[in-house]
């Protein structure tokens, strides 16, 4: 996320502090490993990262919270390997020797909208002060904030609303789509290597989204933001025509706007698809 | 009897016994169990618009056809979603089964050159996606640190992190593929 949306970035640092949330930075992080690609390729090699971003969080004494579905399945996933396999965690311990790294795995991760969910659709009414009125989401979960259902703790393996109701707490409408639980495509190194399929998924979910007439999508991950963003941009080439301009927004820029925050400082003036027809609209 | 349906013959040499095992040990346990439901493909947002066939794959892999399976580009069509291990009624971890079967691939040398890209700048920066100068001045704007605290501002990290890439051996995979490659 900080290196390819730093906007939404912005959005989260604005926005969860007036939730009473206090973010402190993990010096010297790295990437999580992404869970499609190096898990993929190398499964130690992702463990072992992975572990050293968390061994961090835990040697500061704090939860690990992520505002990218792809980090969130990596942490889950790295967590739940070595709880149910202590071996692992030895194998990780072993290949951290003399790093001063102290790693017991008894770390949380978690996900941003996690902890926003903890806090309840309730307690976000209670913040907002500018009502989001007429305005049609299209909600995208993502993928690997719910599955593996078994690692995740939401109370459901299936039919998921907690994303809805807290879109809903901004006065905004959650508006049902076909397949609205769907992959985006970009995950599992398909989006890297091979475009036109990954493309291809993101067009049907998109097809599906015009279709219910949404007047912006809203996500929680930086991969499927980036999968809406550029495949909308990429779609309208091949196409010679603008079909697909539907604003690809993340819930803090949503909760933010609610809350009264700018656009500018949300960083919403800094998009693929222009969001200024969704602000027209939530401005007036 | 001759008819005008051609069958797929599978050869005694082309049935490796022991790929079965190593998959069952590297942790998609139940696989054995498959019934061939065909549920893991009709779930799959790959296989809505590609010739991937999940089904087919996991019965490749217990058929023991190794160098089918691994040098096959379906392999990387699988987006990890997950749909597919959450609906199997057998409780195969189908999305693992398939991690599991691409790890072997790239330790054979099956992998796709942009995976290659990706995993050369992970080497490099500590990021599969470094930063660019269009985020950098992104950043700037928005009164954010130019660099993330990550292993992009702490060169010791960056160390670390690369220390830790020479120990699993992740290096030398790469860069091992990369002489093959090049």
């Amino acid at each position: 996320m900080p290196n390819r949306f730093p906007n939404l970035e912005a959005s989260i640092r604005a926005v969860l502090p007036k939730l009473g949330i206090q973010l402190e930075d993990i010096d010297g992080a790295s990437c999580c490993p992404a869970p499609g690609v190096i898990r993929s390729f190398d499964e130690p090699t992702w463990l072992a990262l992975a572990s050293r971003n968390l061994a961090l969080a835990e040697m500061s004494g704090h939860d690990l919270i992520t505002g990218c579905n792809g980090c969130y399945g990596t942490f889950k996933e790295a967590l739940a390997e070595i709880h149910e396999h202590p071996d692992r965690l030895k194998e990780v311990q072993k290949v951290f020797k003399g790093m001063g790294l102290k790693y017991d795995g008894k770390v949380e991760a978690k996900h941003i909208i996690e902890v926003i969910a903890e806090l309840g659709p309730d307690f976000i009414r209670k913040k907002v002060t500018r009502p989001i009125r007429g305005v049609k989401v299209g909600v995208h979960y993502g993928c690997h904030l719910l599955k593996p259902s078994k690692n995740r703790p939401w109370k459901q393996t299936q039919r998921h609303t907690f994303l809805d109701e807290l879109v809903e707490a901004t006065g905004a409408e959650s508006t049902k789509y076909k397949d609205s639980t769907m992959c985006c495509g970009a995950g599992g190194g398909v989006r890297g290597s091979q475009i036109v399929v990954s493309v291809d998924i993101a067009k049907e979910k998109l097809d599906n989204l015009i279709e219910a007439g949404v007047d912006c999508i809203v996500n929680v991950c930086s991969f499927c933001h980036l999968q809406y963003e550029t495949s909308q941009a990429q779609l309208n080439k091949e196409l010679g025509e603008k079909k697909y301009q539907i604003p690809v927004i993340y819930y803090t820029q949503l909760l933010g706007l609610a809350m009264g925050l700018n656009p500018t400082e949300l960083g919403l003036d800094r998009h693929v698809v222009n969001t200024q027809p969704l602000l027209d609209k939530i401005l007036g | 009897m001759t008819d005008s349906i051609s069958r797929e013959t599978i050869d005694n040499e082309d049935i490796d016994p022991d790929f079965v095992d190593t998959i069952v040990k590297a942790g998609a346990d139940r696989i054995r169990t498959c019934i061939q439901c065909g549920t893991c493909s009709s779930v799959c947002p790959s296989g809505r618009r590609t010739a991937f066939r999940t089904r087919e794959l996991i019965r490749k892999a217990l058929l023991g056809l190794k160098d089918e399976v691994l040098s096959s580009s379906d392999l990387w069509l699988c987006a990890t979603c997950y749909t597919c291990l959450e609906r199997c009624p057998r409780q195969i971890k189908v999305t693992d089964a398939i991690i599991i079967m691409r790890n072997i691939a790239v330790d054979q040398g099956f992998m796709l050159p942009e995976h290659k890209k990706a995993s050369k700048k992970l080497l490099s920066t500590g990021h599969a996606v470094p930063i660019d100068d269009a985020n950098r001045e992104m950043r700037k704007d928005l009164g954010l640190e130019e660099f993330p605290p990550t292993t992009h501002s702490n060169k010791k990290a960056l160390e670390q992190v690369q220390e830790i890439m020479k120990r699993t051996g992740f290096k030398d995979l790469i860069e091992g593929q990369q002489k093959e490659g090049d």
